[in-house]
């Protein structure tokens, strides 16, 4: 535990040792924001809710959470300094939980820095404060599924910008597999099975739901199944191809 | 404390160890020698269990390196190759994170850093960002992270290389005094460096062993083992080559002429054997002058080339 614990300081402090984390939350901040007031109409839909605010969070989440984890393993590899690390006496396992979690909390900080809207939406009306809770740690859950398929990415590549790209496609296969027009293209030949499946995987419909207020079990073990078993061939990569 | 037994590592069809049984004890300190590409690296990974083995074993403290890493990884500090570190953190900073992983804490925390501080002088640039510093400091902090917890076994992939001549002495010095009590392994291609610090040299060429044995060992296989270098006025060393070539002892006389008047002679022994007594004896009764005269220990770079080329 402790091992997982110094794991998890070394890498949120490696964040925040360049400029470029602040740079990274900022524009996090004003696209969430631009997207909520001119796309999203918050303003104009005259609702005391933030459905406009987290609609936009899967799409936002496609590009910025891959830029998160894309330097996680890759530039470990690149420098060589998995050597040093995965020859202390910590399990990798220990250290790929550090890792995400770390890269977990960063994401969170700049999610928990949206707070203003929160005040902006309580001050302007009258809000379920409990959907808007639930909004929020759908909203993590799903930056923890995008960050456990960018950590996986990562580890098989010493290029950052391919760790970035492969992880913002696969985000986009998870994200789109809902839309009707994925869907109907396997509806034509695929069986039921498959086009349910396809549409289960969808990022889009379990966290719609959740932001919409119910908090479905299913939904949340959807995620948590996702972010575990990406974890854990995440390790299973690291195992076999930390010496390559 | 170090045991491999017909240990061999393939990557693909390319056999890069083949069969490599070795063991080291407490108080050795063995030179992995050999040319790039040799197997050291490989080597030294699979000792670490960085790189799992094709086939035979790997023990640490009598640990099997694949079934219980991380009890070998507790007993080992090791520099890997070129000394990678984290760029962007101070020395302190990474210490502090290498201590956290070495589980130390409170006190002994810092009783543990400060020593290696110490050691390894990095008091000047603690708080500078590894990134900035200059190879020598960068090599510096690798070997402290190795040091820190004052393991039973060290693995150097060549902990010199890029330091100038003072920081190559300073390193070796910290060798030394380490050896007493601990397995030390270190490679190098700097043949100089087998003799400054090694107990016992370990040539590697083509994934095999192909010489084991003290230095001084590795000397003697030269042809220059206790040679004797002559140097003296070029007219009369033709007419002492002649004596010295007839002495019993001496296989060979090298005769080259220098500027300035001035030859050097080149005795070979047979076998290697002392002739310096008898040559003095013969120099002496032919009344002739010298300039210079000394014992060659052996080209240690002639019995690598000889010993890696041939494998």
């Amino acid at each position: 535990m402790s091992n997982v614990l110094t794991i998890f300081r070394r890498e949120f402090g490696a964040y925040f040792s360049t400029p470029l984390a602040y740079v990274f939350i900022v524009i996090f901040l004003a696209l969430s924001g631009a997207f909520t007031f001119y796309m999203g109409y918050f303003f104009e839909r005259g609702q005391a809710d933030l459905q406009a605010f987290f609609a936009f969070h899967p799409w936002l989440y496609l590009i910025f959470v891959p830029a998160v984890s894309m330097r996680l393993w890759a530039e470990e590899r690149k420098g060589g300094t998995i050597e040093l690390l995965m020859t202390l006496p910590v399990s990798t396992p220990q250290v790929v939980i550090g890792k995400f979690l770390a890269a977990w909390a960063f994401v969170g900080i700049a999610l928990a820095l949206t707070f203003p809207i929160w005040i902006t939406v309580n001050y302007l009306g009258d809000p379920d404060n409990g959907v808007i809770i639930a909004g929020y740690l759908a909203s993590l859950i799903m930056a923890g599924s995008f960050l456990a398929i960018g950590a996986c990415v990562s580890a098989v590549t010493k290029n950052q910008v391919i760790a970035f790209i492969l992880a913002a496609v696969i985000g986009f296969l998870f994200l789109t597999s809902g839309l009707e027009i994925v869907i109907a293209f396997f509806r034509g030949w695929a069986p039921d099975v498959v086009v349910d499946v396809v549409a289960g995987m969808s990022f889009l419909t379990h966290f719609t739901s959740i932001t919409a207020g119910v908090i479905d079990l299913r939904d949340v073990i959807f995620f948590g199944s996702l972010m575990a078993v990406c974890l854990f061939i995440n390790v299973l990569l690291v195992d076999t191809r930390k010496g390559a | 404390m170090i045991t491999l037994e017909r240990l061999t590592k393939k990557f693909g069809p390319i056999l890069a160890v083949d069969g490599l049984s070795l063991s080291v004890q407490r108080g050795e300190v063995l030179g992995f020698l050999g040319p790039n590409g040799a197997g050291k690296t490989t080597t030294m990974r699979m000792i670490t269990g960085f790189l799992p083995p094709t086939s035979g074993t790997a023990a640490v403290g009598g640990f099997d390196v694949t079934k219980t890493p991380i009890a070998v990884r507790r007993l080992i500090g090791y520099l890997p190759e070129g000394a990678p570190l984290y760029g962007d953190m101070t020395p302190a900073a990474f210490l502090d994170f290498i201590s956290g992983m070495r589980g130390f804490g409170g006190a002994a925390k810092k009783q543990r850093m400060d020593w290696t501080v110490e050691t390894l002088q990095l008091g000047d640039v603690l708080h500078r960002p590894i990134d900035t510093l200059s190879k020598g400091y960068k090599r510096r902090v690798g070997l402290a992270q190795a040091i820190l917890h004052d393991p039973d076994v060290l693995i150097l992939d060549e902990p010199t290389d890029g330091l100038d001549p003072n920081q190559k002495h300073q390193v070796r010095a910290l060798i030394r005094s380490m050896a007493r009590d601990k397995a030390i392994v270190i490679s190098t291609h700097i043949l100089e460096e087998v003799e400054a610090v090694c107990t016992r040299s370990v040539v590697i060429a083509g994934g095999r062993i192909v010489f084991d044995g003290s230095p001084r060992d590795l000397q003697r296989r030269s042809r220059r083992h206790n040679a004797v270098e002559i140097r003296l006025d070029a007219q009369s060393s033709a007419a002492l080559a002649g004596e010295i070539a007839a002495l019993p002892g001496v296989a060979a006389v090298d005769a080259a002429i220098e500027e300035g008047g001035l030859a050097t002679l080149l005795v070979v022994p047979h076998d290697g054997r002392p002739i310096i007594h008898d040559l003095s004896e013969c120099i002496r009764a032919s009344g002739l002058a010298i300039e210079e005269m000394h014992t060659e220990r052996g080209d240690l770079a002639e019995v690598f080339r000889q010993l890696t080329i041939a494998a």
